[in-house]
């Protein structure tokens, strides 16, 4: 781990109070877990993952198919799909749109793709007001800071903690009791659903049969941003695709389950397009804003395409021996725990943090606990040996350099050269006819006994070039 | 463009061209179990209790409409165009908007109320769950501004759970732009893994189902 990363770690570790709260909620999330995929409540649960990952691996192999029919169908329903590289390009689809429709106010819901393009800052930047409606992100928001668990955002976060941010941003009394705390939210993000121009939100799935996105949640926030405002954005990653709405079904058994101990989440929506003639609600735009942002760099490894399955459950952290010490800001980006440490150097690329795949114990429990059956320390295992090449070929690449290096001052030193030339021509044998088979020792050693291993020299000339233009009077 | 980039990295990252049918999708899975109704009705009344949601049978849409009438006694209500709580008699009942088509005046409406008043298209029976299904009958709105969320559903629209519900509806973009499920109150636990009801949508839920 880099240094920075290092002094979260060990921060963490020496606050007891925040490794009570980490213990504490990801041990109950955990517990809630085991009892809701138990035999005798679901007792298909690992058909139904081994049916999951039949989905997903089928669906990744066959990416650009499935992106295709979904957004002919999104097309068909009245809405539009707008594919982005990275998070310039997401930040500039938004920003455009705003100003065509001359829209100040932003609502969002919960969505760790905004989260990896920081979509927030970006608008922000531009004078927008984004304002984060779950309220844990809206937490988070108010105290500038990032997501510490993929489904508990505000998992660090003690009631004081939240009251203190409150009184401070928000000019409310202090006020610790939690449901007046929520009551609080509740009152100021209702006047900005009422008020916003646009709403975006995530995707848990996209379907490519019906053009349609699901979003799953608890509080309503979600239903709110993708009702209220007249414009509706959905921001996704391209691996969000599944085939059928029939597939949803699976998916849904699985999610609630593995990510809070609930059967199905409070609210699941399926929604397609904008809303239709007769339909007395629902926005009047809908978009569909696909993200790359680093996925495609995945595809290639039939291996490690697998961690592109991930439904954003965090079953993988709740359960995690190293995340549940060192918590989520101790990892490098948005993505934290087992999950975390196999996107992330692939999403960044491996140099940005090589610590990463190292930052486990192997002992398997994720891969256990994953839903659609990611074999997460596999993949670990293939990183680490990623990080070890990538660190061999630096440590060529310094010979390589240091040969060069050596080279060129040979060929801006004209004297050296030329005795370094006669040098070499001393080590023609007088016998064989001079040519030269084999270099004497203690040269004979690394890529020049390689390359004569096979290869004689030819025997050096009498007289050098150089020499021969001496004679001729120098000119 | 970024699309057709995006798309040919796509294809060539996993060797595919364009235009290439995939390979046959792995088979559906959809298992519907034989429940019979009565433990449906049964089964969805016990798991929504238990997501502290309020649940139960009555014999008939007038036993339905006078629970409504108690529960939105001295309260201001705004019931769906869904046709079935006409039926009921529930629309015209004293405090009660309804026939509302435009969205502005829904909005304001739902905003002020105490209650909102819907059917529902399905309920699941082994979750607890409604499925509201967006038509010019149920609007988004109503099942979700306002605190208090009450849906009478005939016992007969209880489906045993999700696999009964998409072999059903096995396009459901074909027929509206949202189909919602909702499964208990609106909760969070946000803030150190307390829950609290309410936070964005209704804080309490009703659910009558007749006879």
């Amino acid at each position: 781990m880099s240094v920075e990363f290092d002094h979260k770690i060990h921060d963490t570790l020496a606050d007891a109070n925040l490794q009570l709260a980490i213990y504490t909620a990801t041990g109950r999330l955990k517990q809630k877990r085991i009892e809701a995929v138990a035999d005798e409540i679901l007792p298909d649960y690992q058909e139904l993952r081994t049916h999951a990952n039949a989905i997903k691996r089928h669906t990744i192999e066959n990416l650009d198919h499935y992106l295709e029919e979904f957004e002919r169908n999104v097309t068909a329903h009245g809405g539009k799909v707008v594919y982005c590289k990275d998070g310039t390009e997401v930040a500039d689809f938004v920003l455009g749109l705003a100003k065509e429709r001359d829209a100040r106010l932003i609502v969002k819901s919960k969505s760790m793709t905004t989260e990896e393009v920081d979509l927030n800052e970006r608008l922000e930047h531009h004078g927008l007001e984004s304002v984060e409606t779950d309220l844990g992100e809206y937490i988070l928001q108010l105290a500038h800071e990032r997501p510490y668990h993929i489904v508990a955002p505000a998992l660090h976060k003690t009631r004081y903690d939240v009251a203190e941010i409150f009184t401070k941003r928000l000019n409310v009394p202090n006020e610790v009791v939690i449901e007046k705390q929520t009551a609080i939210a509740r009152a100021v993000l209702r006047e900005k659903f009422l008020a916003a121009d646009i709403g975006i939100s995530g995707a848990n799935f996209l379907v490519a049969d019906s053009g349609a996105v699901v979003i799953i949640e608890n509080e309503g926030n979600a239903r709110l941003t993708t009702s209220a405002p007249k414009v509706h954005i959905a921001v996704a990653g391209i691996e969000k695709v599944i085939p059928r709405a029939q597939d949803v079904a699976t998916f849904l058994k699985l999610l609630a389950r593995s990510a809070t101990g609930q059967l199905l989440s409070v609210y699941s929506s399926f929604l397609s397009g904008p809303r239709r003639p007769g339909e007395v609600d629902g926005p009047e735009e809908f978009y569909v804003v696909l993200v790359d942002n680093g996925r495609t760099k995945l595809l290639p490894d039939r291996g490690k395409r697998q961690s592109l399955y991930c439904i954003r459950c965090g079953a993988c952290l709740n359960t995690c021996p190293v995340y549940r010490k060192i918590g989520g800001h101790s990892f490098p980006w948005v993505y934290s725990g087992p999950i975390g440490a196999i996107i992330t150097p692939q999403f960044m690329g491996i140099s940005h943090e090589p610590g990463l795949p190292f930052a486990s114990s192997l002992c398997g429990a994720c891969g256990e606990v994953c839903p659609v059956k990611i074999d997460i320390p596999r993949v670990l295992l293939d990183l680490r040996s990623d990080v070890k090449k990538a660190e061999t070929r630096e440590k060529q690449n310094r010979i390589e350099k240091l040969a060069f290096r050596i080279f060129a001052w040979l060929m801006t030193h004209p004297r050296v050269y030329e005795m370094a030339g006669k040098m070499a021509g001393s080590l023609a044998p007088a016998e064989d006819g001079g040519w030269i088979r084999a270099i004497p020792p203690p040269m004979n050693i690394g890529p020049a006994q390689a390359w004569l291993s096979q290869r004689d020299l030819p025997p050096a000339p009498s007289m050098s070039f150089r020499e021969m233009w001496r004679k001729r009077g120098g000119r | 463009m970024s699309r057709d980039h995006i798309l040919h990295r796509v294809r060539t990252s996993i060797g595919r061209s364009a235009g290439q049918e995939p390979a046959p999708p792995p088979p559906v899975r959809l298992r519907i179990p034989k429940v019979p109704p009565d433990l449906r009705v049964t089964t969805f009344i016990m798991r929504l209790e238990a997501l502290a949601g309020n649940a139960q049978r009555v014999p008939t849409q007038a036993a339905a409409r006078d629970l409504v009438a108690s529960a939105i006694a001295g309260k201001t209500a705004v019931a769906s165009n869904s046709p079935y709580l006409a039926e009921c008699g529930i629309d015209t009942l004293p405090g009660v908007r309804s026939g509302i088509r435009d969205v502005n005046e829904l909005r304001d409406a739902c905003e002020k109320a105490d209650v909102g008043i819907t059917s529902a298209d399905y309920a699941l029976g082994d979750t607890g769950t409604l499925v509201m299904i967006a038509s010019p009958a149920e609007a988004r709105l109503v099942s979700l501004l306002p605190p208090v969320h009450i849906a009478v559903v005939p016992c007969g629209r209880v489906l045993t759970g999700l696999d009964e519900l998409f072999t059903i509806l096995p396009l459901p973009a074909e027929q509206t732009s949202s189909m919602v499920l909702i499964t208990g109150p609106s909760r969070t636990a946000d803030i150190e893994q307390i829950l609290v009801r309410g936070v964005h949508g209704p804080g309490r839920i009703s659910v009558l189902l007749v006879e």
